[in-house]
């Protein structure tokens, strides 16, 4: 309509002076801060002021070992939580998806872990996870499997283990409404042809639901990766990346090197390294989501 | 094709029940113990039954921690403020994607999608400093700031597709009939966005009530500006933590985004989840 009312560079000047306020915010907030911490990576900034020092922080960064082990393991961590928040979540969106009584109101009752404050849901965990007073713990003692309390924060494997299920816990929830949403979307047709010609419900769900779905599958398991690269609360109220460093991730590591001890070169250096990571997989879902919605509108 | 022999559906409603467990098992056993006394909480092993229980613990919790009603009020406040301002900034962007084309229209689209990706940790250093030089440390506007600017994408996004629906001939017929645009904007738009925009501020007011942690733990230390998320962790600085009154303090501070949630998730989770079932 526009063009008919007012010229295109018009047009032009109105939609940036609507969009200039919120971009204005975003450059000042968002990428003047992501600039000035690749800047800050090559000084040894603290509250005291700052030098140029080079590549020095890098250099220490990446001979450390205890660094390289953080790589690692934060990919070892997110390996295994995003993995389980895809196959519970897919799990899920299956059974929330069966026409069957009360099926709408537990949709809304997987919602709630997504919702709320990580903060306060990591308090409840906290509580289930306590060696001695907490449900899980109990279970274990009652039954045999464990021989008395046990601390699921406090020795290493456990605590990995822990922070990744309560990780689980807060993801999956979106990822099983996403996947619910996309299984509603398959046209019925398909289905009906599907039973008209006998195929049997796994043959249903294989040949027609899965590959219909894939597209949602393959954007939610980046978008989750993501998510799970960038979590933070849930590891530092349940064990601030201990003991002695088995659930410290990129991200805690980074904060306790920046805030923590007020090291902001050396802080900088890794949410560089937090940064290119984050664009490799922003690029990789942005050329993912383009291709998808090309698709779509060539179809 | 859709019926279930009784043994299918069993082995479904025995998944969901296993599934919900899990889902749900937090928020149970957080129930459970805030209504339990202290001694029969600190049993090991685990006792599975009480049975004198009570709301006490909800009386309680304001005397333990005197401040928790301050702590809920600030949530309140800088989920508030921050939904207001999030919208300020968004309306007339998410307008201007709807109705305009502009050169790198999509590209900068995109760009803000991307920006979503990044966690404020990143960005937490040149930030700190930022406010340590404005003077803002330590204040409502150090968690208020960094808030709106991680809120401001997806709230576009959702918005610009509320402006969308709006059929366009309306504004066209009011152009043609004389109208300005901000009249355009003020007797055509607002009003048939308003449920959109209800929509977009609430999603910013849930968002802005769960992000308080990060913010509030790196740039604000005093207890009078502290968000119920880590003024609740004053509970564990006891010498034996009460856990019923903790529980009881996070069940009410989780309490208001569960209730708004649940009211709205249809249309929230509608305007999310759009983009992944286009077709």
């Amino acid at each position: 309509m526009n063009q008919k009312l007012k010229s295109y560079t018009a047009q032009t000047y109105i939609a940036y002076a609507l969009i200039a306020p919120a971009a204005l915010y975003i450059i000042l907030i968002v990428a003047w801060p992501l600039l000035e911490t690749i800047r800050l990576s090559f000084t040894n900034s603290s509250l005291a002021g700052e030098d140029y020092v080079g590549l020095e922080n890098y250099q220490k960064m990446f001979s450390s070992k205890k660094f390289n082990g953080i790589v690692t393991r934060t990919f070892i961590w997110m390996f295994f939580s995003v993995s389980l928040k895809l196959i519970i979540g897919l799990i899920g969106a299956v059974l929330l998806n069966a026409n069957l009584k009360g099926r709408s109101i537990f949709r809304v009752l997987v919602m709630p872990p997504w919702v709320v404050p990580i903060a306060i849901g990591m308090l409840g965990w906290l509580w289930l996870y306590n060696g001695y007073f907490g449900i899980i713990a109990g279970v274990g003692m009652r039954t045999g499997i464990l021989d008395g309390p046990f601390g699921f924060l406090a020795y290493k494997q456990s605590a990995f283990i822990s922070t990744i299920i309560a990780d689980v816990w807060v993801g999956t929830p979106m990822v099983t409404v996403f996947f619910l949403a996309a299984m509603q979307g398959v046209p019925r047709d398909l289905y009906e042809a599907a039973y008209c010609d006998g195929a049997s419900r796994w043959d249903r769900f294989f040949k027609i639901t899965l590959p219909q779905i894939t597209p949602v599958i393959i954007t939610m398991s980046l978008l989750s990766a993501i998510w799970t690269f960038n979590s933070f609360e849930i590891i530092w109220i349940l064990t601030e990346g201990g003991p002695r460093g088995s659930t410290t991730t990129l991200i805690i590591d980074t904060y306790k090197q920046a805030l923590g001890n007020y090291k902001f070169g050396r802080g900088a250096a890794r949410a560089v390294v937090v940064m290119i990571l984050l664009m490799l997989f922003a690029g990789f879902y942005l050329a993912l989501l383009a291709r998808i919605n090309k698709k779509i509108s060539h179809e | 094709m859709n019926k279930y022999n009784p043994f299918e559906k069993i082995l479904i409603y025995f998944g969901i029940f296993v599934f919900m467990t899990f889902i749900l098992l937090p928020f149970i056993e957080m129930f459970y113990a805030s209504l339990r006394p202290l001694d029969h909480l600190f049993r090991s092993p685990y006792q599975f039954y009480s049975d004198d229980l009570s709301f006490w613990a909800y009386r309680e919790m304001w005397n333990t921690v005197p401040m928790l009603g301050r702590y809920i009020f600030n949530s309140f406040f800088l989920a508030s403020c921050v939904a207001i301002l999030t919208l300020i900034f968004v309306i007339p962007a998410a307008y201007a994607y709807a109705r305009f084309k502009f050169p790198a229209k999509n590209t900068s689209l995109y760009i803000l999608l991307a920006i979503n990706m990044f966690s404020g940790a990143v960005i937490l250093i040149p930030l700190y400093k930022l406010l340590r030089t404005l003077g803002l440390l330590n204040s409502y506007q150090s968690m208020i700031i960094p808030g709106v600017a991680f809120l401001i994408p997806t709230a576009i996004w959702l918005l610009k597709s509320y402006f969308e629906k709006i059929p366009i001939d309306l504004e066209e017929a009011a152009f043609v009939d004389g109208a300005s645009r901000v009249q355009i904007l003020r007797h055509i738009i607002a009003p048939l966005s308003t449920p959109g925009l209800v929509v977009v501020g609430i999603y910013a007011f849930i968002g802005a009530y769960a992000q308080q942690f990060l913010f509030a733990i790196t740039f604000n230390q005093k207890k009078e500006y502290m968000p119920i998320p880590t003024g609740l962790y004053e509970f564990i600085g006891y010498q034996s933590v009460k856990w019923n009154e903790m529980m009881a303090a996070a069940l009410v501070g989780m309490l208001p985004v569960l209730l708004l949630f649940i009211f709205l998730q249809k249309y929230i989770v509608e305007g999310l989840t759009a983009g992944a079932v286009k077709n």
